[in-house]
């Protein structure tokens, strides 16, 4: 990758904030290895997380030194957002943290790859694989949703659990140059319609303002992230350029 | 259009010749991810090589085995760049790339269907399930018996450019190339 000049403070901060989206969300889904609760799901969530981790290669690369940056910062200089710090939680929870996400991920990038900017390139290439994402994502949801009652009643938890932290995502982030309203309003008309068709009820809790969350941006996180920081570094900050 | 040189598209075919880590059947030409190679003066060479999948893993096995082989060849430096724009699409794995996946036992991506040109009318009943986020009208054929009725187990299998099917005519499970 060609290095970013230093100068561009603003593309620099906006690669961070999108990168750690990946980044963070890469190792949520990464500890579901060993605990997924079928083969098949274990592979498909091992995947994503790739994918996650090939998009925050390139970001943090542009950042600075990817390495460095995932495994020497403290928890106040991450810029991502809330949501995809959140733990696991039982399987409809990861779900409901994917169908949140990849929507709104999958909008973000098709905006960039759309434009001109910094960022066109990687998006063109990421908005593909987040289609796949957002379809996992949404067939899952329609199914617990969807099936028993005890699925149906640990999606509708799931949804209305994480539904505060989704108003973050909608907040401008310096040197992405998309509009957030135009992506939150396309981000409430799919993820509405797909809770609509899993039969699930649309949370009507608040997204924005006060009571909710969403300061990631900001390098406010919640209690779980450093633990899961912690879990993250260790290895690399006990033996400082340990290779394999 | 950038003019190659003779000595470019000798080392091109030869970056090409490198087989996929994680496929050995296919050669990176087949699979369509070696851009170019530039001359740049003497024994220097740069390589643009783009990834099939942002994170794919492989990208750093490929690296090293075209830097591998190019040095071989006489070549004194060698950089391998990767690129991202234009975003790779299965339509570039070639018709001998999809035909050797096939007897691989995985079925090959599908090419996604140009707007002029006749339309191929599939005759018969298809079962086969949606396969992901766009709907191809062409089935997912067996890569054993060739039957086009087969189904999805899985949107992941084992690395993130493959799915997980199912023959219904046959029973044997099998891996498909997905459209990207």
């Amino acid at each position: 990758m060609t290095t970013t000049p230093a100068k561009d403070t603003a593309h620099t901060a906006a690669a961070l904030a999108l990168g750690d989206d990946a980044l963070v969300l890469s190792h949520r889904l990464g500890e579901w290895a060993g605990h997924a609760p079928v083969l098949e799901e274990e592979l498909a969530l091992a995947n994503i997380a790739l994918d996650l981790l090939g998009q925050a290669r390139v970001l943090l690369s542009a950042a600075g030194d990817e390495d460095e940056l995932a495994y020497l910062r403290e928890e106040r200089a991450f810029r991502n957002l809330q949501l995809v710090e959140q733990p696991n939680g039982d399987f409809a929870h990861t779900i409901a943290r994917q169908l949140y996400f990849s929507a709104y991920q999958h909008l973000l990038y098709g905006e960039l790859a759309a434009g001109d900017g910094p960022f066109a390139p990687l998006a063109g290439k990421a908005v593909k694989e987040t289609a796949y994402h957002r379809d996992h994502a949404e067939q899952w949801t329609l199914r617990l949703g969807d099936g028993t009652d005890e699925s149906h009643a640990r999606m509708q938890r799931a949804v209305d659990a994480l539904w505060r932290y989704t108003g973050e995502m909608f907040q401008p982030v310096e040197g992405v140059d998309v509009d957030p309203s135009g992506l939150e309003t396309a981000w409430l008309e799919r993820v509405s319609e797909v809770l609509r068709r899993a039969t699930v009820t649309v949370p009507d809790g608040p997204r924005t303002g006060a009571w909710t969350a969403g300061a990631g941006r900001q390098g406010l996180h919640t209690e779980s992230f450093g633990r899961m920081l912690a879990e993250m570094q260790h290895l690399h900050r006990s033996h400082p350029g340990a290779t394999w | 259009m950038v003019t190659t040189t003779p000595l470019e598209a000798e080392l091109l075919e030869l970056a090409g010749s490198v087989p996929d880590p994680e496929l050995p059947v296919l050669t990176l030409r087949e699979l369509g991810v070696v851009r170019a190679v530039h001359a740049r003066g003497a024994g220097t060479v740069e390589v643009e090589l783009t990834p099939t999948y942002t994170g794919c893993p492989a990208v750093e096995a490929m690296s090293t085995d075209i830097e591998r082989v190019l040095r071989e060849h006489g070549v004194r430096e060698v950089t391998v760049r990767r690129v991202l724009a234009p975003a790779w699409s299965t339509d570039d794995i070639t018709d001998e790339g999809r035909r050797k996946l096939r007897e691989f036992g995985i079925a090959p991506p599908r090419v996604r269907t140009s707007p002029s040109g006749p339309v191929p009318v599939e005759l018969g009943t298809t079962r086969t399930q949606q396969t992901g986020p766009d709907d191809h009208t062409d089935p997912v054929r067996c890569p054993h018996c060739g039957s086009a009725e087969t189904e999805l187990l899985s949107r992941f299998s084992s690395t993130a450019c493959k799915a997980l099917r199912r023959c219904l005519a046959c029973r044997e499970p099998f891996d498909h190339f997905k459209e990207l």
